[in-house]
């Protein structure tokens, strides 16, 4: 008698199990790699119910750091991409990836540190801010994982003339995960990091950290978006995923960019001006 | 579908059984054949047990030959052994009866009839749906010979049966055993009990360390024992 | 789920976001039990009662296999069920059904390994009566995986307890997607990573007190049917 109720516990955990699998098969419903900024800061929680009220689509998110969206899409596990490091979103392009690409939005990067600032740079622009971090040998924590944030900060070391190659593993510590952990590390560890300033808002754990650099033009950090190239990859589902793209460049979806707001600050800031 | 072949007469060539360096059974033989039962007795470590394994095929002679009804093939026909210790499935006494009936591919329409007429002539009728784990050692021991005959054996081993059970319980087994053996089937049965010798057996077989020492029709065996080590084993005197 | 509540406060409130992400952590590591159990208890039992040359190694290997680290089994799924992998065309991956699959991958080992040292130890006391009663390969495989239907429930835990704790797996595989493909794991990972930590501390919480729950269920499910079964 028990054998015939587990089998039937079985049966019944299968047919569930197929069900959910043919459930989602059939609705309405793109994958979208984007960044873990984009999901932390809130803004995609804020947006896609928006979106899906409005089309009745079902935008599913793999927050990933930009590298691993953008490898993601290359192996075609996504139809749509969300990121934040225009070279590489213009190498995934030149490859053939995409067909075309979308400015979307764009926030800026914010130089977070312990709040008694051990190298002395408050205030100061990025480079400068940089330079001392380098020359007093104070902690700084990378994230190392080729994300949009990743990218943009290596390229502020290179704008300020540090060779960071004989600091690994000293002073600099790249950790390899998303803008939360490098947050809590840094915070840990008393160390600086660059941020988003989207995450940095949102982020519970601040403790003992705050910023110290902001405003600079060069920390500008713009967002793009590209809809996976149906030639290279027939399954991905075109007319879904660019009426996303199109929901986001038109200007109801720029609009709802900016009415996004944590603790009365708009975090994003829209700039679609078409094709590039 | 049951082959029609038979298990008698067994028997048994030069049979030798040996584990590492012990020799369990010695340069046995023996035919056993259709008619009263043969029940085996002898000092303990005689190899009783492991002459009745070789009997039911559960284990092969390290030398010497057996063959039942003729053949060599040790996959049971129509044989069948109760243990000292039964190990009961773990399930009901019904359903106990209904697996061996099963194994012994009996006609899937007739099982349940089987199984209560089974119940029946061991006494177990009341506790068929009892959990047969919580059987007393007694009826433990009458669920094992039902289940042995669900085989519709021609020949029915027993391993000291009623060793551990009281004297109703060893009744209760016995009467079993004699219209089993009344109804035709051949009884091989080993023993420590000699009353139960008295009460059973047609022939006696006494073992000791291995061999066979004597074999005699049961007046003959405690009247008339040819053997001096017979004759100190029935008087208490056997020390190996 | 909303950002400034404590975990309790959801609870009481009957969050559904977090309701969502319990029935879906369930649903999810219990299909991996079910699926393990179909293919590694018969697995187990048949390595507990055949002899072949080489079956010492396979012993071992099952054993070791105990400890495949969740996020290698995740990766190795991932490349498998990925559009440019050889199961691309079922596009399953980031869907519960990946999930399913790598955690059942990931508890097999447990399981089968389990059921092997069970039925390996009961065989020897059945055997003779097995032998006896003429019951056949796979009767004896049968017979001897139900008789021992309650030690080998403690082996079905250690796989689910397995299953529920991981992380590696089901967030490589599922892509920890709000609403879709988050689990408890992948949420209290999410919320550490974004630090708020009581929150994640809380769901943590209430993730030990569900696997205590079904492990008080499952034992008292055994004491009650030993009870009646003997």
């Amino acid at each position: 008698m028990l054998s015939r109720f587990c089998t039937l516990a079985f049966a019944s955990l299968f047919i569930v199990l197929i069900g959910c699998a043919g459930v989602s098969a059939e609705e309405k419903s793109i994958v979208v790699a984007s960044t873990t900024s984009t999901q932390d800061s809130g803004l995609f929680g804020y947006l896609l119910p928006i979106f899906k009220e409005k089309t009745g689509i079902e935008v599913k998110v793999v927050a990933q750091g930009t590298g691993q969206a953008l490898d993601t899409a290359r192996r075609g596990d996504a139809d749509v991409v969300f990121v934040h490091a225009k070279a590489q979103e213009e190498k995934f392009l030149a490859e053939g990836f995409a067909e075309k690409r979308f400015d979307v939005m764009y926030n800026d990067f914010v130089l977070i540190g312990p709040k008694d600032d051990p190298a002395g740079i408050k205030g100061k622009d990025i480079e400068t801010a940089l330079r001392a971090i380098a020359a007093k040998a104070a902690p700084f924590v990378s994230r190392g994982d080729r994300s949009g944030t990743h990218v943009a900060e290596l390229a502020l070391w290179k704008g300020a003339g540090v060779d960071l190659a004989a600091a690994k593993g000293s002073w600099y510590r790249e950790i390899g995960q998303g803008m939360g952990a490098a947050l809590n590390t840094a915070g840990a560890m008393g160390a600086y990091v660059l941020s988003d300033r989207g995450t940095w808002i949102s982020f519970k754990n601040k403790g003992d950290l705050a910023i110290v650099v902001e405003g600079d033009k060069r920390l500008f950090n713009q967002y793009g978006v590209m809809l996976v190239n149906p030639q290279k990859f027939p399954h991905v589902k075109k007319e879904l995923g660019q009426a996303f793209v199109d929901w986001l460049i038109s200007k109801e979806g720029q609009a709802a960019i900016a009415n996004y707001k944590i603790e009365g600050q708009q975090l994003f800031f829209p700039d679609a001006f078409g094709g590039s | 579908m049951r082959a029609p072949t038979s298990d008698l007469p067994l028997v048994f060539d030069e049979v030798s059984l040996e584990v590492g360096s012990t020799r369990l059974v010695d340069r046995v033989n023996l035919v056993i054949a259709p008619g009263a039962p043969t029940l085996i007795v002898g000092p303990n470590g005689a190899g009783k047990t492991s002459l009745l394994k070789l009997c039911m095929g559960l284990v092969a002679a390290s030398s010497g030959r057996i063959t039942w009804g003729g053949r060599v093939d040790r996959a049971p026909a129509r044989r069948a052994i109760v243990f000292q210790r039964p190990v009961m499935l773990r399930r009901t006494v019904a359903a106990n009866v209904q697996f061996a009936l099963a194994q012994a591919s009996a006609p899937r329409g007739r099982r349940h009839l089987r199984t209560l007429a089974l119940l029946d002539r061991v006494g177990l009728a009341d506790l068929a749906s009892r959990p047969a784990r919580r059987l007393s050692s007694g009826e433990q021991q009458r669920l094992a010979l039902a289940r042995a005959l669900a085989r519709d054996p021609e020949l029915l081993l027993l391993d000291e049966p009623t060793a551990n059970l009281d004297p109703a319980a060893t009744r209760a087994v016995e009467e079993i055993v004699l219209q089993a053996a009344q109804s035709g089937i051949k009884i091989v049965m080993a023993t420590h009990d000699l009353g139960q010798v008295r009460r059973l057996a047609g022939d006696v077989i006494f073992l000791v360390r291995g061999r066979v020492c004597e074999r005699r029709l049961m007046i003959d065996f405690f009247d008339n024992p040819l053997m001096p080590e017979t004759a100190a084993f029935l008087r208490g005197d056997l020390v190996i | 789920m909303a950002d400034h509540l404590s975990a309790w406060q959801l609870i009481v409130g009957g969050d559904a976001a977090l309701f969502a992400i319990v029935r879906l952590s369930l649903l999810v590591s219990l299909s991996a039990v079910a699926l393990a159990a179909l293919f590694g208890m018969p697995l187990g039992a048949l390595l507990a009662l055949t002899r072949f040359p080489g079956r010492p190694v396979l012993v071992v290997l099952l054993n070791a296999l105990m400890g495949l680290p969740p996020v290698v089994v995740g990766l190795a799924v991932y490349l498998l069920l990925s559009r440019s992998g050889p199961l691309g065309e079922l596009g399953i991956l980031f869907t519960p059904s990946a999930m399913v699959i790598a955690q059942t991958i990931l508890i097999v080992p447990i399981i089968a390994a389990l059921t092997r040292q069970t039925v390996e130890d009961l065989w020897r006391e059945y055997r003779d009566e097995l032998t006896a009663m003429d019951v056949g390969p796979l009767g004896r495989m049968a017979t001897l995986l139900w008789d021992a239907r309650f030690s080998l429930i403690t082996a079905l835990l250690a796989g689910f307890g397995r299953a529920a704790a991981e992380v590696g797996a089901v967030m490589i595989v599922g892509g920890n997607i709000d609403g879709f493909t988050r689990t408890m794991t992948t949420a209290i990972a999410l919320e550490t990573s974004k630090g708020d930590l009581p929150l994640a501390m809380g769901l943590g919480l209430i993730l030990v007190a569900i696997v205590i729950a079904i492990n008080a269920a499952l034992w008292g499910t055994r004491l009650w049917a030993d009870r009646q079964a003997g």
